[in-house]
């Protein structure tokens, strides 16, 4: 015989109470030990005290799962949260652990941290000091470029998100246009905008360029010029003819099996040597189309799993209606093909924009090589943590929007249903 | 009268094993033939070989008046002289019902957008689907997908039609309206390849009738001769199987 009757749609009125009852005694428990460090079950026994949140919960997660009891908002919860015992536990351990977390990191962020003041000095809290991130700023976002040029870098890729915003409003048959200028002949404006040498702008060298603003230039080079290559590499890799397909493979095969940051020393230090006297191709340029050739290659065999993912039917039916092989895959195979894979394609561009950092290599230095540089920096020794973690936000935010941005896509050019 | 298709000692293979033996088949202008056979005879490599979806080994393949052979520079020109409709639709998933229909007409014979638009809805029109014309082919049912699929191949004003098996994937009752829409088509006076197992299609339209097994085509006859009195004892018994 059961000591006390199983939750049900009879007891619920006073079941579902006494149950939320114990999870918020147990959650108050928590909270207040987590954030005021008191303990408010002290008179218990200490091991029973340490248990108590744990034991209070997992009995009122018991009284309230009921099974079709009627009010969605409960049954929701059970499902998602409290479908048994143990999905229960697994619910209050990760309550807990965030509980318990925040108060640390609240200090580390914010509550200890230092915001105010220019040097290390200012830094007197035990919590982050932003006083770094504040002073070194400047270089996080443009590298070396001399600061009464940064203008330029401001107007080019102001330029540039004006352009893309009001592409995004306009009718379907300007935004072709956009598109064409965006992809053709804005990126040389930007470029010359940025490097100068004419038009009465002053030169700037690559090698100073640096920080936010040469992972974006990089990113966005290499993502403009990646694609096209991926694409032509996977089809190239089905290709008929022997010669374009051995070619493709042995590309795509050599590429993939060399680390990143081999190629990137490579490009930098070796290939130079390859290279008639006198002749001389920028660092930056260099190393770029090494970024490029690399992800092109990942971008192939993404490519390729979508245009073997179509069904045979779709190459005859283009066939069958008069369609050559460039036509076919135009209008009707790689259309196709990349909606299937814009998840991977996503997944490839997002490690691109990761993978940026490793020009340190060469001695370019994009956001996280300034951080790098700037924490060895005497005046700023053991900055690294703060460093990094702005790293990481910045990097994630860039990553997460991207994401965000390619799942609109799917969403947008989905025809099923 | 002309032959607009003509096949001669056509004989292909798969590696090593040989599909099409022998075949002889002239078609003329506007007549209508349609074979059958038991599985795996060869009626689909035969159809696919008349537009090079297969290429045959020996023999000579000449589509009005021009032959098909490695060498033929414009395979994709005589293609869109022969419209084809497969067991499975085709359809571009990724397009909706008009664009399926303008696509090739724009791109392949290089007509103005607007007049490819007109053609298309007089198409689908003709297939009683031109109220779907700006849905996507998930959204519609097998039999009016199969209309599309066959519009599609008209907006490219073919002159021969090839089908194969075009109700085999559809339920019995959207069979009918696919069968009409092709009895409306022979009765147009296009030049039509049928493959089908729907007999009462064939005898309402067909000239004649083609009987294939183990990659030969073991009978050609006028469609009433076929089945009053077909010759060959293997017809006898696949038609008793059928009928
Ligand atoms: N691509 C291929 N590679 C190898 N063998 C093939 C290929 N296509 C067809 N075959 C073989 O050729 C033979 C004829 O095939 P085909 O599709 O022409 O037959 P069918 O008469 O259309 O049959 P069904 O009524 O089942 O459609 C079959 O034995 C089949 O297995
Ligand atoms: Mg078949």
């Amino acid at each position: 015989m059961n000591l006390i009757a199983k939750p049900s749609k009879e007891n619920i009125k006073t079941y579902v109470p006494i149950g939320f009852s114990l999870i918020f005694l147990s959650l108050i428990d928590v909270f207040a030990n987590a954030f005021f460090n008191l303990n408010l079950m002290a008179f218990l026994p200490s091991q029973l005290s340490y248990f108590l949140p744990l034991i209070l919960g997992f009995i009122g997660f018991y009284l309230i799962r009921i099974e079709f009891s009627g009010v969605r908002h409960l049954d929701l919860l059970n499902k998602n949260i409290n479908s048994n015992n143990f999905n229960a536990l697994l619910t209050l351990f990760t309550i807990f652990i965030i509980l318990k977390s925040i108060p640390p990191m609240l200090n580390w962020f914010i509550l200890d941290a230092n915001f105010i003041g220019n040097s290390k000095d200012d830094c007197t809290g035990d919590g982050a000091c932003w006083v770094f991130i504040k002073v070194w700023f400047n270089r996080f976002m443009y590298g070396l470029y001399p600061d009464t040029e940064q203008w330029r870098i401001n107007t080019a890729f102001l330029i540039l998100f004006v352009i893309v915003g009001i592409s995004f409003f306009v009718s379907e048959k300007l935004k072709k246009y956009f598109i064409l200028f965006l992809v053709f002949i804005y990126p040389f404006i930007g470029i010359k905008l940025i490097s100068g040498g004419s038009f009465g702008l002053e030169y700037v060298e690559s090698a100073a360029w640096g920080g936010l603003s040469l992972t974006f230039i990089i990113s966005a080079f290499a993502i403009l010029f990646c694609f096209p290559i991926g694409v032509f590499l996977a089809l190239g890799r089905r290709s008929s003819l022997p010669a374009i397909r051995y070619i493709s493979i042995g590309f795509i095969e050599l590429w993939r099996g060399v680390p990143l940051i081999t190629v990137l020393f490579m490009s930098a230090v070796m290939f130079p040597m390859f290279l008639p006297d006198g002749t001389f191709i920028d660092k930056l340029i260099r190393v770029l189309i090494a970024i490029t050739l690399f992800e092109a290659a990942y971008m192939a065999e993404v490519v390729r799993g979508g245009l073997q993912a179509l069904p045979k039917g779709q190459y005859e039916a283009a066939k069958s209606l008069g369609m050559g092989y460039w036509r076919m895959n135009a209008l009707i195979i790689l259309p196709q093909a990349l909606k299937l894979v814009i998840p991977g394609i996503a997944n490839t561009l997002l490690a691109l924009v990761k993978d940026t950092p490793l020009i340190f290599v060469v001695g370019l230095m994009e956001l996280a090589g300034m951080i790098g540089l700037a924490k060895t920096n005497p005046k700023w020794l053991g900055m690294a943590m703060e460093g990094y973690v702005f790293a990481g936000l910045v990097f994630w935010v860039i990553c997460y929007a991207m994401s965000r941005y390619s799942q609109n896509l799917e969403k947008k050019l989905s025809t099923e249903r | 009268m002309s032959k607009i298709i003509e096949l001669k000692n056509v004989n292909k293979w798969f590696d090593k094993f040989q599909v099409l033996k022998d075949i002889d088949l002239e078609v003329a202008p506007q007549e209508k033939i349609v074979i059958c056979g038991p599985s795996g005879s060869g009626k689909s490599t035969l159809i696919r070989c008349i537009n090079r979806l297969e290429e045959h080994q020996k023999g000579n393949i000449i589509v009005d008046g021009t032959e098909l052979s490695e060498s033929t520079k414009n395979i994709e020109k005589i293609r869109a002289e022969v419209g084809m409709v497969f067991q499975q639709f085709n359809l571009f998933p990724h397009l909706s019902i008009l664009d399926n229909c303008t696509l090739a007409p724009i791109w392949v014979k290089k007509l103005p957008k607007k007049q490819a638009e007109e053609v298309a809805m007089s198409n689908l029109k003709r297939v009683q689907i031109d109220d779907q014309a700006l849905k996507f082919p998930g959204q519609l049912s097998g039999g009016q997908q199969q209309r599309a699929a066959i519009a599609r191949a008209l907006c490219m004003e073919p002159k021969i039609m090839l089908f194969d098996e075009p109700t085999s994937a559809l339920d019995p009752e959207m069979i009918k309206e696919v069968l009409d829409v092709m009895v409306d088509l022979a009765n147009g006076g296009m030049t039509m390849l049928v493959v089908t197992h729907e007999m009462g299609f064939a005898k309402e339209v067909a000239d004649y009738m083609i009987f294939m097994d183990e990659g030969k085509i073991v009978e050609r006859a006028k469609t009433k001769e076929f089945f009053e009195s077909p010759k060959s004892e293997r017809t006898k018994l696949f038609l008793s199987q059928i009928l």
